[in-house]
């Protein structure tokens, strides 16, 4: 008779690998470098490589088209900086800026992304137009602007003072200091808006509509809705615009140089930044100008994503 | 042609020109460029350098950085020697017997280090335009010789004429934050001894009689000039003008022929003048204007000098002058009674001191003293004290020569 040979049951190998051979998180690890290398060699050469450029032309005197080469001077175009009154002063226009417009573009969005979001005729055609002002160029909306604020024969002034009376006098929006910055930020809200609107609608759709129902159910309110429902679900799509906006309004350039060119009291950072690289072909200087506005912009991008955690608690 | 038998030995030999790119003196450039090539056999290629002033400037710089022979004449403006002298041939010993019938303080601008580095071509300075009808009307005989007689007349015509005229001003000039703005501004410190910002290298803006016409400067704006000049530019003020809506305008002379042309309102009221000045004080205008020069690395230096001063001799700056009202360079040419009869500004003109800005001195690094004097300026006339300001402003040229 012959000896019955008992199967072994199989033992699954996964806890013991052949001796020299790869585990299967390390070979799936190399895959995962492997598929992200083309990304990652992008990232490197798109904005790694010019920020550390950035950062070692911000420690030197180089010039464009100067016949000296350039010197190695530490951080003393930091240094500079700090004594620099225009600097400080674009930084303030810029920051007031941005929040002027970052919380006005928010506010009006989040209400026209409340009104298209609701059912009603026509809701298709208002989309469309309420994207207009965002689709013309920034550069021929300023200039257009800059037309109808005009101090003697704008159309802004032939309203209020000749049309409806509500000015004594022509007002120089433009040129006055008071109201310069206002304006300007009337413009950028009046273009960016709409978008702001599309962003928070995006995520308006993908709230369930149960969850209204279940609280109509339960008796709340439209405000209660709107605080417990709406704006908890709507955190992400809150976050992106925001975070794009105030990086938008943190780098603003167009609208102001048309509606001000090399004006010093309301000179934005990027403004500054390029009258010294291009105007003055200070290219060391305007480096160390360009570091200090990203860690202002990083700092802003951390305190959003800080302060507004997108993930589940 | 007087210059054409010198010329001649240069026969054959090929030139490039980068000239005028705007209105008839594109064409002119056409015709003189056809006629030096008729009368002396050295063929001249004209080639119109683009139109902004600032991409003429990048334009040049990058042939220099090559040291090209792409370019052998160029046309210059008059705050680009200091900046390109290196690059640019010295002219002083090919016509050494003709310098001394330029204008000297145009002469002075081009000079950089002993080196005459262009010939002046055509100038341009800063005038007072005055409305002849309504200075008669309340009784001034003459137009204002200094800033506080300019205050009085424009005060009492302003109190006069904004009944029937609300948007009526005294006084229109370039207040916007550019180059602009600098030769203004240089004309009022220059006028009342507030020295000319930058002095045999010495940064000079921050001086009491330069606080003192600034902040004076500032009180006109929204009282004897309207809210908006800090922002205006020579167009914005001549259209102010034109229209009949401002009683002073400073302007270059570009601005006579078509304030008297067929579209303007104020054809045949207006007049021209010196700017004011304080007493004692010579009445000045920032000098403006275009110069020629030839490029260090020409392979044919001698024909294009002999192109160079052909273009700037007396008998083509008539001819100019009559096609063009373009301004003459030399003081004979401006004598000149067909010139005068064509450029009626000519007379008011031989008062007037040229004052030059600082680019010899400043070099390549001009923009940047010119742009941290006019930015300062603009700030001034928004409301900020020039007393606490000038400083800065001198604080800011300083480093930007360091």
């Amino acid at each position: 008779m012959s000896e019955v040979v008992v199967p072994r049951p199989r033992v699954p190998t996964a806890g013991a690998p052949r001796a020299g051979a790869p585990s299967l998180a390390a070979r799936q690890a190399r895959l995962a470098w492997l598929l992200l290398s083309p990304s990652l060699t992008v990232v490197l050469l798109v904005a790694i490589f010019p920020l550390v450029q950035t950062v070692v032309l911000s420690l030197t005197t180089a010039r464009l088209a100067s016949p000296e080469p350039a010197r190695f001077v530490g951080l003393s175009n930091y240094a500079a900086l700090l004594g620099d009154y225009l600097f400080w002063q674009s930084i303030g226009v810029t920051l007031q800026f941005a929040v002027i417009t970052v919380s006005g573009e928010f506010v009006l969005g989040l209400f026209i992304a409340l009104l298209v979001n609701a059912q009603f005729r026509g809701r298709g055609l208002v989309r469309a137009a309420m994207l207009v002002p965002w689709a013309i160029p920034t550069v021929i909306a300023a200039q257009m602007w800059k037309w109808m604020y005009h101090d003697v024969y704008g159309v802004v002034n032939d309203l209020l003072v000749a049309t409806l009376g509500v000015l004594p006098a022509n007002v120089a929006w433009l040129a006055d200091p008071t109201t310069a910055l206002a304006v300007v930020a009337l413009v950028d809200i009046w273009k960016t808006t709409p978008f702001v609107a599309l962003l928070l609608l995006a995520g308006l759709q993908v709230i369930p509509e149960e969850l209204y129902e279940a609280a109509r159910v339960d008796g709340a309110s439209a405000l209660q809705q709107l605080v417990q429902i709406t704006l908890p679900l709507l955190r992400p799509a809150i976050l992106v615009a925001l975070v794009f906006r105030t990086l938008d309004a943190l780098r603003v350039f167009d609208v102001f140089y048309v509606m001000f060119g090399e004006r010093p009291d309301t000179m934005t950072m990027a403004i500054y930044n390029q009258e010294t690289i291009v105007a003055f072909a200070d290219v060391g200087y305007g480096a160390a100008i360009s570091m200090v506005i990203f860690l202002i912009i990083g700092i802003c991008v951390v305190a959003y994503v800080t302060l507004l955690r997108v993930e589940a608690p | 042609m007087p210059n054409a038998a010198q010329a001649q030995r240069y026969q054959g030999v090929q030139l490039t020109y980068y000239g005028d790119s705007v209105g008839i003196g594109a064409e002119l450039d056409q015709q003189l460029g056809a006629r030096f090539t008729q009368d002396t056999g050295i063929a001249v290629r004209v080639i119109p350098r683009p139109q902004s002033a600032s991409e003429a400037y990048a334009t040049y710089l990058r042939f220099f950085q090559a040291r090209s022979a792409a370019i052998d004449v160029l046309l210059i403006d008059i705050i680009w020697p200091g900046a390109f002298a290196p690059h640019l041939l010295d002219l002083r010993p090919f016509c050494a017997g003709e310098i001394d019938q330029f204008y000297p303080a145009l002469i002075a601008n081009n000079t950089v280090a002993d080196r005459l580095v262009a010939l002046p071509w055509f100038a341009d300075v800063g005038l007072l335009y005055y409305r002849v009808d309504l200075l008669e009307r309340y009784g001034f005989a003459a137009p204002p010789a200094t800033w506080e007689e300019l205050e009085v007349q424009a005060r009492r015509i302003v109190a006069g004429e904004r009944a029937a005229n609300p948007v009526f001003t005294g006084y229109v000039f370039q207040g916007n934050a550019y180059e602009g703005l600098t030769c203004n501004a240089l004309e009022w410190l220059a006028s009342v001894g507030g020295g000319r910002i930058l002095e045999r290298g010495r940064v000079t803006i921050a001086n009491p009689a330069a606080a003192a016409i600034l902040d004076q400067a500032r009180g006109w704006v929204g009282l004897i000039a309207p809210r908006g000049v800090t922002t205006y530019q020579e167009d914005d003020a001549r259209n102010v003008f034109q229209a009949g809506n401002a009683a002073f305008m400073r302007n270059w002379p570009y601005a006579y022929a078509l304030a008297a042309g067929p579209a303007s309102r104020v054809a045949g009221r207006f007049g021209v003048a010196p700017l004011p000045a304080a007493p004692g004080q010579p009445r000045v205008g920032t000098a403006g204007g275009q110069q020629l020069a030839v490029c260090q690395y020409s392979r044919a230096p001698e024909a294009a000098v002999e192109l160079v001063r052909y273009l700037t001799s007396a008998p083509v700056q008539v001819y100019r002058a009559l096609r063009g009202s373009f301004l003459p360079t030399r003081p004979a040419v401006a004598a000149d009674p067909r010139v005068l009869a064509a450029e009626p500004f000519l007379g008011p003109l031989q008062a007037v001191e040229r004052v030059t800005r600082p680019a010899r001195d400043a070099g390549a690094r001009y923009n940047q003293v010119s742009t941290a004097f006019f930015q300062g300026v603009n700030q001034v006339l928004n409301g900020a004290d020039a007393v606490q300001l000038l400083p800065r402003v001198a604080r800011r040229i300083e480093r930007a020569l360091a």
